[in-house]
């Protein structure tokens, strides 16, 4: 039997559809606990990457922080608090926000740093005060970059949360780490294929709302990563 | 902080270190491999550009632990399983550079090879190659740091790596274990970064040394 023959039998018995711990119960609970930590590290990203890449100062920090974040294991950071905080609220949230913010961060400075020098002296040139360049130019032509910061970070933050069920966490890595530790591939492979099917969910959502929000004559020059 | 507990157990950390080379570095490597030819056809095929985009962002959004769970029934709970996967996200970030590298590529250089008689292969290999590589490396580096950060993952399938000393001090409750577990992680990444970046620059000795 292949991966999607154990999945699809899992995931269409109508058992796992009702009661507590049931499917829809754990899709729900796995989104609460992406956006929380996603919110939170896009009110602490976006306003940090577009003061660096407006001003230029700690841009050498941000460059580096782009290469470096990746390094960061999660499952040792989320094992790390929980064993010295147990499973509390800040045992998962503390490493989603810390994971969710370099994405953010770093695509909102380079969206702004990229700001062609033309466009940043025409509006100093029209008379906008700094905040009105920031808000009414920079920020508009960054939002293709903004945008994949917060796609790159969404999916990160997904992918976490389902590791996060190894201490403790609820969500859909739950039908994971449980089947894991009872021998059942069955959950396991309806699990992961949840899992997947959110993932790219999540990032068809973000390319319909880049479509929605971005201007159309900025649209297309989102790149990945 | 017990010191005596990584003296006392320097060869299991040793290694569990090596394991995690073996499944951190080999996936960027087959990765840029396939990455070449894939980017090379993308990148002078334009068709095949968009799709080829699409495939690798969606491969890319899937979770670490759900592709090694789905290549469970196929390759089982063993190293090539690990590295299949990493492999996979490898290829994610190494072949949008690989087109834009060459893409990149400023046509004056392109005319100025074939003005001097150069064929499209000589000068994809002397020429457009070369002046890629700053972009096709900076995908090689974050693959290579994602994928060894990555391969502890692998433990909670049972695949051994340093993610064992984060299962294992998880459940003996013992900070030490884990705090080695994460400064060598970091520091084979940043290693590995290093040695990258120092190919570079090996490679293109005509870049300013920034």
């Amino acid at each position: 039997m292949s991966f999607f023959t154990y999945a699809w039998d899992w995931v269409t018995q109508s058992a796992n559809w009702h009661g507590s711990g049931s499917i829809p119960q754990q899709i729900l609970a796995h989104l609460g606990y992406s956006i929380l930590p996603l919110l939170i590290a896009a009110v602490i990203g976006i306003p940090a990457g577009v003061a660096v890449g407006h001003s230029g100062r700690g841009a050498v920090f941000v460059v580096n922080l782009a290469n470096s974040w990746r390094a960061i294991p999660t499952l040792g950071l989320l094992v790390l608090l929980a064993v010295y905080l147990g499973f509390s609220f800040l045992t998962w949230l503390l490493p989603l926000v810390v994971l969710a913010i370099p994405p953010i961060l770093v695509n909102a400075y380079e969206g702004v740093a990229g700001v062609e020098p033309g466009v940043r002296d025409a509006a100093k040139g029209a008379g906008m005060t700094s905040w009105q360049q920031v808000t009414r130019v920079e920020v508009p032509i960054a939002l293709p970059l903004i945008l994949v910061g917060l796609r790159t970070s969404a999916i990160f933050v997904v992918a976490t949360a389902t590791i996060a069920a190894y201490i403790g966490l609820g969500g859909l890595g739950r039908f994971i780490i449980d089947g894991l530790s009872s021998y059942q591939y069955g959950p396991v492979a309806g699990g992961a294929l949840l899992v997947v099917i959110l993932a790219v969910l999540v990032l068809g959502f973000f390319a319909l709302l880049s479509r929605l929000i971005v201007p159309a004559g900025l649209r297309g020059q989102g790149k990945t990563e | 902080m017990m010191w005596s507990w990584i003296a006392a157990n320097g060869a299991q950390i040793w290694q569990l270190t090596w394991s995690n080379i073996i499944l951190g570095v080999i996936p960027p490597l087959i990765g840029l491999a396939i990455s070449l030819p894939l980017g090379i056809i993308a990148a002078r095929w334009r068709w095949f550009y968009p799709p080829t985009l699409t495939v690798v962002n969606v491969i890319y959004a899937i979770p670490a632990l759900a592709l090694f769970i789905a290549l469970i029934p196929a390759l089982g709970l063993t190293d090539t399983n690990v590295i299949v996967a990493l492999t996979l996200f490898s290829l994610c970030v190494i072949v949008p550079n690989v087109i834009a590298g060459l893409r990149g590529v400023p046509p004056s250089v392109r005319q100025a090879a074939t003005a001097m008689g150069y064929g499209a292969l000589r000068r994809l290999i002397t020429v457009e190659l070369p002046v890629a590589v700053p972009v096709i490396m900076g995908g090689l580096r974050v693959a290579m740091v994602s994928s060894i950060s990555l391969a502890s993952v692998g433990q909670l399938i049972g695949v051994s790596s340093l993610g064992y000393l984060f299962i294992d001090g998880e459940q003996r409750d013992f900070p030490t274990e884990i705090y080695v577990g994460l400064v060598l992680i970091i520091a084979l990444a940043l290693a590995a970064d290093l040695i990258l970046v120092g190919i570079r620059r090996v490679l293109t000795p005509w870049m300013a040394r920034s």
